[in-house]
């Protein structure tokens, strides 16, 4: 079993993030930001998990992660993306009541970052586009929304995917000059928050989101309105959903519920179908339920919007040790995966792919 | 009650002139509001306050400490844990089981101690470095206890072991031996003794250990008696301690750091087999002889004291008066309650001592901004008052961000609050509608399932149709889905906007009936009818017939109702006047219109078909 370190460090944390290491290396990630929440003054910490213990006798690093630094936040720390910025954008989500002058700051949601462009969702349904050179927003989308946008993705440079708290996915195009987005999608049926988006790293039309109900769902944006799959995970809200960015068949939701799954969609590996694993881990076999299936394009066929149920089973995998409060966030870079939980802990392990 | 043991200290407020005595104060949960005031009945102006500010005093300031945080945190995941295994505990393993959960306590205690004696040697300020070192013996005092606590109650050692476990309880809290003779008291002889004894669980009975110490013990004598070590004071003052005399124990009173110390050495040399019920009189007088009547017994002697003497309540009732904070009596209570060893004497207040403490623990940790997550699952396992007080406390979490209102209304939703639910949702969605987030707010009342608040967003939004002439956030109306039940307005607001898109797709006789069926169901608020019928009129005017004579009778019916059904107007003014005129426009153009469609309607209909 992976081997999964814990530390306690007195701040509930919200947001954890890999600091991205430069494409084409061989580094594997070794230092982390964490952001809290919920304390009259909140952090934002970066952590370090290089080699600060010995070698034991497997070789592999022993000793959990240090503190390198850390600034004060004034709010909850939302969301962490990692650029480099010489800016600073208050006031960039606010409310303002109809008939009066007044603004109040609404919380800003979620942020988004290709370089130099960065886009920010708030409660107030705003989404703004920032450059990382320039003062004012480029561009702003005002009442994009009538609800809460809780997350966005870039799809492709030009175009953004924002989910928002009426179960609605919406494609919005930067190139077009009105307000209005240029697709929809939503599940019929109850309208669940969507809390979390991530878009496949390669195939750029596929994209998984979570609800308040702890459904996954996996959508083909090009293909109708409706989610290609939907499955059952979380017994509360999915807080986050990654596809791991290089090895893209495997799939991670943190939730509510206090635990973490690993989604393994990968076919090729007759042993993973053993049931014969060690200790503490529990695998759970799952066929695909799939709805609406228009014809795919047969030539880029992604193993999470394969048809054959025979054929594809996920292996799901719990991957924290105790069950414990909400954990609130994730990330996956190389074999390394860090989270974050309400009890005030994070967990970091490092053999992944064991 | 108890009378106090003590006077009240005093706590003075700074910035407050305490020397006027005017102050007033309010309780809370789990602290203190004061602030000054000034009631002067002899002079009448307006003096300012000496102090504008409002004081909150917290008794309890441990919950704010950094590093006791991860005390909070990581017993909060044992505690759940026990509570967890508490069906599988049976047989055999239980107290096995229950002996590994109280060393998990005490290892996390024990880690909060390393981490802040570090903060304590690295701090810079002198008094700070004092406040974290006093914090360090408190924790290790509560490690003490607990340990003894343990052996005592949970392990029930018998005599034999017993020892063992005191032996290893002490070596755990001293630090200090670095003299030969303190290590020979120290670490030697028990060596020797251990090879001795053997360990717990063979097959020597405390019979044949009994004969065999016997035995060792009147060769010793022997010795003394034959004066072997007449030659060396310290190798025959070694022989004397070994012997347990006490005088001779004495003497090194000051490699002895205590009384406790002092008992389990006397013990290992004088009574080695003790039996659990005999170790109070032993404790008593090793008590009396170590202070010698020279200092009376702290806080932490008479609970440990309380502890030889196996009364549980007391040693509960001392430490929840000797600390500040009720962690350690709350956790400690209840592990010893899946011991069963408390007797459920009820408190005056109806729930038991167990449930108590923790109620008091949870409250605690409401009061803090970001612990009271902890808190929930705390009041879970309280049966008699848990659900009640979680309730209370539940809803006064301040909601700043959406995300932490999700958080809070899980919490409800999984233990089946339905009012907390509902209420806090009535103000979520109330900041969404003074923010005008309607989608939020609507949001926000079908999670609650509150029909009352849909209705009241439904009215905004058409309120905000009626004055603008056009809908806005289409993108939630148009997909409102089965949540268009919740609430008649809702399905209004969504019908007639699904007229509005028939309309628009040029499917007249849908759209038609679709109108009629609105004002006929009484779904559409009366007040609404007007527009309604106004709508009515382009698909009167209309080319073809849209609607049939029997359509036609029902919207003169309709359009009668609601004319006869107007109010007299008392005084009319001006705009009255105005809005008056075009009120009666509006209903000659709807009834030429209406009669002109049913002239229509009925020659249509009268006609052979295909004509």
């Amino acid at each position: 079993m992976e081997e999964i370190y814990a530390k306690f460090v007195s701040q509930k944390i919200s947001k954890t993030r890999w600091r991205p290491v430069p494409a084409g290396s061989l580094q594997t990630a070794d230092t982390f930001a964490t952001g809290s929440w919920d304390n009259e003054e909140n952090r934002v910490s970066l952590w370090s998990i290089g080699d600060f213990g010995n070698l034991d006798s497997d070789g592999g690093f022993e000793g959990d992660h240090q503190l390198l630094c850390d600034i004060k936040h004034h709010g909850d720390v939302m969301d962490l993306q990692t650029l480099s910025v010489g800016q600073q954008w208050t006031a960039a989500h606010y409310h303002t009541s109809p008939g009066s002058l007044s603004c109040r700051s609404a919380p800003c949601t979620g942020v988004v970052c290709s370089n130099p462009e960065i886009v920010t969702v708030g409660e107030d349904g705003r989404i703004n586009l920032f450059r990382a050179d320039h003062k004012e927003a480029v561009r702003t989308i005002d009442n994009a929304d009538s609800s809460t946008l809780h997350a966005v993705t870039f799809l492709r440079t030009p175009e953004i995917l924002t989910v928002n708290s009426i179960g609605q996915l919406k494609i919005w195009d930067f190139r077009q000059q009105g307000n209005e987005p240029s697709q929809i999608l939503s599940l019929t049926g109850d309208r669940v928050p969507l809390h979390c988006v991530d878009r496949h790293p390669n195939q750029q039309h596929v994209v998984a989101t979570g609800g308040q109900d702890g459904m996954l769902s996996i959508w083909d944006v090009r293909q109708g309105t409706m989610p290609v799959s939907l499955l059952k995970a979380h017994e509360a809200e999915m807080w986050e959903v990654h596809f791991h960015p290089s090895n893209p068949d495997h799939l991670f939701t943190c939730s509510e519920d206090g635990s973490l799954w690993h989604w393994d969609a990968s076919t090729d590996a007759p042993e993973k179908s053993s049931l014969f694993h060690e200790g503490g881990r529990s695998s759970i076999f799952l066929f695909h339920s799939i709805s609406n299936q228009a014809n795919v394009h047969q030539s880029v066929i992604s193993s999470w919007l394969s048809t054959d149920p025979a054929k594809d089973r996920i292996e799901i995998t719990s991957l924290l040790p105790n069950r414990t409060l909400s954990v609130n966030s994730l990330d996956v870079l190389g074999p390394c995966l860090v989270c974050g939980t309400d009890a005030e802990a994070i967990y970091v392990t490092r053999q992944l792919f064991s | 009650m108890e009378e106090l043991d003590g006077e009240p200290t005093v706590t003075l407020i700074p910035g407050v002139n305490s020397s006027k005595k005017q102050m007033c104060f309010d309780w809370g949960p789990g602290e203190m509001l004061v602030c000054e005031t000034s009631f002067n009945k002899k002079e009448k102006s307006e003096t300012v306050p000496g102090c504008p500010v409002i004081y909150i005093i917290r008794k309890d300031v441990d919950v704010y400490s950094q590093i006791l945080r991860k005390l909070f945190n990581e017993s909060h995941g044992i505690f759940v844990g026990l509570q967890r295994i508490e069906e599988e505990l049976t047989g055999k393993s239980r107290k096995a089981q229950l002996v590994r959960v109280s060393k998990n306590y005490r290892s996390v205690i024990r880690a909060c101690m390393e981490e802040m004696h570090q903060v304590a040697i690295a701090a810079k300020d002198p008094a700070c470095s004092r406040q974290f070192s006093s914090q360090v013996s408190i924790l290790s005092a509560m490690e003490l206890i607990w340990n003894l606590c343990e052996i005592l109650f949970i392990e029930v050692a018998p005599a034999g072991p017993l020892l063992l476990h005191l032996l290893d309880w002490v070596r755990l809290h001293v630090c200090e031996v670095d003299n030969l003779l303190a290590d020979v008291l120290g670490s030697e002889n028990p060596r020797k003794h251990e090879s001795f004894w053997k360990l717990p669980g063979t097959t020597q009975t405390l019979t044949e250990l009994e004969l065999k110490w016997q035995h060792w013990h009147e060769e010793c004598e022997r010795h003394l008696q034959d004066g072997t070590f007449a030659s060396s004071p310290h190798l025959e003052s070694l022989c004397k301690i070994m012997l347990g005399d006490e005088a001779a124990l004495l003497e090194q009173k000051e490699l002895l750091n205590n009384w406790y110390h002092f008992l389990v050495t006397r013990l290992l040399y004088s009574h080695p087999t003790v039996k659990p019920i005999d170790l109070h009189f032993y404790a008593q007088s090793s008590l009396d002889l170590f202070l010698g009547g020279e200092s009376s017994p702290e806080p932490l002697d008479n609970i440990l004291m309380a502890a030889f003497e196996f009364d549980i309540h007391q040693v509960i009732k001392e430490c929840s008066i000797a600390l500040s904070n009720w962690w350690f009596v709350a956790h400690l209570t209840d592990l010893l309650d899946h011991c069963k060893l408390l007797q459920s004497h009820n408190l005056y207040f109806g729930s038991n001592m167990r449930e108590f403490l923790l109620l008091e623990y949870a409250s605690g940790l409401f009061a803090h901004h970001s612990l009271w997550q902890l808190g929930v699952d705390y009041f879970d396992y309280c049966p008699e008052l848990g659900r009640v007080s979680l309730e209370l406390h539940i809803e006064r979490i301040p909601l700043s961000t959406e995300q932490k209102a999700l958080k809070v209304l899980r919490i409800c939703e999984q233990r089946q609050m339905t009012e907390q639910v509902r209420s806090i949702c009535k103000i979520l969605a109330m900041k969404a509608v003074r923010n005008n987030r309607l989608g939020s707010a609507l949001s926000w009342s079908i999670r609650a399932k509150d029909a009352a608040f849909a209705t009241l967003v439904s009215d905004r939004f058409l309120r905000d149709y009626c004055e603008r002439g056009c809908f806005s956030d289409l993108d939630l109306i148009d997909n409102l889905g089965p949540a268009m039940m919740l609430s008649d307005r809702l399905t209004f607001l969504g019908k007639y906007r699904e007229f509005h898109r028939l309309y628009g797709e040029k499917r007249f006789v849908d759209a038609a009936s679709l109108l009629l069926s609105l004002m006929t169901s009484q779904i559409a608020p009366r007040s609404f009818w007007m527009t309604l019928l106004t709508d009515a009129l382009p698909l009167l005017e209309q080319k073809q017939v849209i609607f049939s004579a029997e359509q036609t009778y029902e919207l003169m019916r309709c359009l009668e109702d609601l004319t006869s059904g107007r109010p007299v107007h008392g005084e009319p003014d001006a705009q009255r006047l105005q809005d008056d005129d075009i009120e009666t426009t509006k209903v000659e153009m709807l009834r030429l219109a209406l009669a002109r469609n049913l002239a229509r309607a009925i020659i249509k209909e009268g006609s052979l078909e295909g004509s």
